[in-house]
């Protein structure tokens, strides 16, 4: 089947519920069936290349999406953010394609008879004034429907193939088809070429819930927004839940008709997410992990999980709050050792995933073992109860004295510290140790710390092993547009740099 | 006939349409109210006591075949004889 199938079914239950913008004058289901229809005539030019997308989340993106899903042609949303020459390079290694992209992404790139190329404004305006296409939707579920680039914090991006089968699965898997309140709205602020801004929009559209779409995300007007719109759900990445505490804490906003707000993209710093819950005590907060190659969400940690988690004496169910859940039931985690063999309750691994959303597929080549299995490269470990703990990259945990180390948990402890705001622990080769612990910390304004007093801090918390042997003080940590903490940014000039301080 | 992921099959005599997600190796007689399904739906209708639901996954016991409803219309489905049954989604937190 087809991801336009989707909206085939939902447009035909309820063609007159705005699905998209502002409740009164939005585009409702039956009117974005029809929009996808015309377009698919628009995105005549090219049949069967992929149509690159880097415009920001707005309502050229699910045209574009479901236009492409009924031409048949993958969608392959692309940074904005990328710099001139790599973003041209990744351009032309499509051809002969379409892209849609504001003039400012796309002023290295010429139109030709290999690339059509129009803006997000005059791809809409195009398609509104196009005649019916009357295309019938192929029904190939082996089709790739998207093609998204990994963020690549590690190293060079890769482009994971999402085929309609992969997504359509994890739709009918975790979403009841219109099962949204009419009075339900949701917020997106993750941009299009992020696995969340897809997936967001499939969910949001079958469930039949309102997507309001915040192009630019600054902390400020999601919060204006979401009182305007009264919005009831939304999914930020941990950075920007960060930003959006700050915001509610010096305006006093309480967001009354926000119910629900999910998580994930980046490990949660447990001080940011205490603050959200003592702030917004009325709203349900969902942890999600997941990863562009596994079509979004495969564990979630619930709003019951959560205040279960906050209100216990129990210092293992407390942990929860840094865990991020459970698997969904449509999927299978374990933790398995570099060996590939299973690893016992609590011990640390790498968490190996498996299920019918799971992509694992790079173009042209799959990931995934004979049994279905995707090794995420993320190390972790499974509880007693099931409760999968993500200790980040595996590539970033450290080895001391053949010590696995989470940097997770050390930078943890450092910011419950009142003076460090922000904090990243990484591994510098050593010849004693193979590896030694170094922190990256930001102070808050006024307080000047000793890196004495921070290790005597984290011993009075952790084990003496996890203690970091090097404190650098930094003005601000390097990260990637979506906040992901760019590790061998700091590796790379920490091997370059004397101690400081 | 043998089920393939992807095709869509049309029931006699009603609207009901389903979606074949997941397909048994061999070949099956699908049906709607006791008259096999077609790609067209073409042909005399059968019984109308039951009821195909829009947006609802249809299974059987053993889990070898998965329908999706794309139009509600009479039913009931049966594979081989076997009454198919709507599959129980587990309510799960939004997370995107």
């Amino acid at each position: 089947m087809n991801i336009v199938t989707l909206l085939d079914m939902v447009s035909s239950v309820d063609p007159d519920r705005v699905i998209l913008g502002d409740r009164h004058e939005g585009v409702t289901l039956g009117r974005l069936r029809d929009l996808a229809d015309r377009a698919a005539g628009v995105l005549s030019d090219h049949p069967g290349r992929p149509l690159l997308f880097s415009g920001t989340a707005t309502e050229a993106f699910p045209i574009a999406l479901f236009g492409a899903a009924v031409a048949g042609r993958a969608f392959a949303p692309v940074s904005y953010r990328l710099a001139a020459g790599p973003y041209a390079e990744l351009v032309t290694d499509q051809l002969p394609t379409t892209l849609i992209a504001e003039p400012t992404s796309s002023d290295q790139l010429r139109e030709g008879p290999e690339l059509s190329m129009a803006t997000p404004a005059g791809f809409v305006a195009a398609v509104r004034a196009a005649a019916p296409s009357g295309a019938e939707p192929e029904q190939d579920p082996e089709a790739p429907a998207v093609l998204l680039h990994t963020s690549g914090t590690t190293g060079k991006p890769k482009v994971a193939v999402l085929r309609h089968r992969h997504l359509t699965s994890y739709v009918l898997n975790g979403t009841e088809m219109l099962g949204a309140g009419p009075d339900e709205a949701a917020l997106v602020s993750v941009p299009p070429y992020h696995i969340a801004g897809v997936a967001g929009l499939l969910t949001g559209m079958y469930s039949g819930r309102r997507i309001v779409q915040l192009p630019n995300f600054t902390a400020e007007d999601w919060v204006a927004t979401a009182a305007a719109q009264e919005i009831t759900h939304a999914m930020v990445v941990p950075t920007m839940l960060a930003r959006i505490v700050e915001v509610l804490e010096q305006t006093g906003e309480t967001l009354p008709t926000l119910r629900h707000l999910s998580y994930g993209g980046g490990r949660m710093p447990r001080p940011v997410i205490e603050r959200a819950l003592g702030l917004l005590p009325h709203v349900g907060f969902v942890n999600a992990y997941g990863l562009t190659e596994t079509t979004s969400s495969i564990a979630v940690l619930g709003p019951e999980e959560h205040r279960a988690a906050v209100s216990s004496d129990d210092p293992a169910v407390r942990a929860r709050l840094e865990s991020v859940g459970r698997p969904l039931p449509s999927v299978e985690i374990v933790c398995r050792d570099a060996l590939g063999e299973p690893v016992p309750p609590g011990e640390p691994g790498e968490l190996w995933v498996r299920g019918d959303q799971v992509s694992g597929e790079y173009a042209a080549t799959s990931q995934l073992d004979d049994d279905g299995w995707f090794r995420t490269k993320d190390a972790g470990r499974i509880d007693d109860d099931g409760y999968v703990f993500v200790e980040g990259r595996l590539d970033d945990v450290i080895v001391r004295g053949g010590e696995n180390l989470s940097p997770g948990e050390i930078e943890n402890a450092l910011l419950q510290h009142p003076a460090v705001t922000d904090a990243v622990v990484y591994g510098q080769p050593d010849e004693m140790w193979g590896e030694i612990v170094v922190a990256a910390i930001v102070t808050a304004p006024g307080s000047d710390p000793t890196p004495e007093e921070l290790q005597a801090w984290v011993a009075s918390l952790l084990r003496s092993s996890r203690v970091p042997a090097r404190i650098r003080f930094l003005t601000e940590v390097p990260r990637n547009d979506l906040g992901k903490v760019l590790r061998r940014v700091l590796r790379a000039d920490s091997e370059a740099a004397a101690p400081s301080r | 006939m043998l089920l393939k992921p992807g095709i869509k099959l049309k029931a006699s005599g009603t609207t009901t349409e389903i979606i074949v997600i997941q397909a048994p190796a061999e070949e099956v007689t699908l049906t709607c109210g006791g008259v096999p399904m077609t790609a067209d739906g073409a042909g005399e209708g059968g019984s109308t006591e039951g009821e195909v639901l829009i947006g609802k996954r249809y299974c059987d016991a053993a889990g070898t075949v998965e329908l999706l409803c794309s139009a509600s219309g009479a039913g009931p489905l049966a594979m081989d004889g076997e009454a198919l049954v709507v599959k129980a989604a587990k309510a799960l937190p939004s997370s995107d």
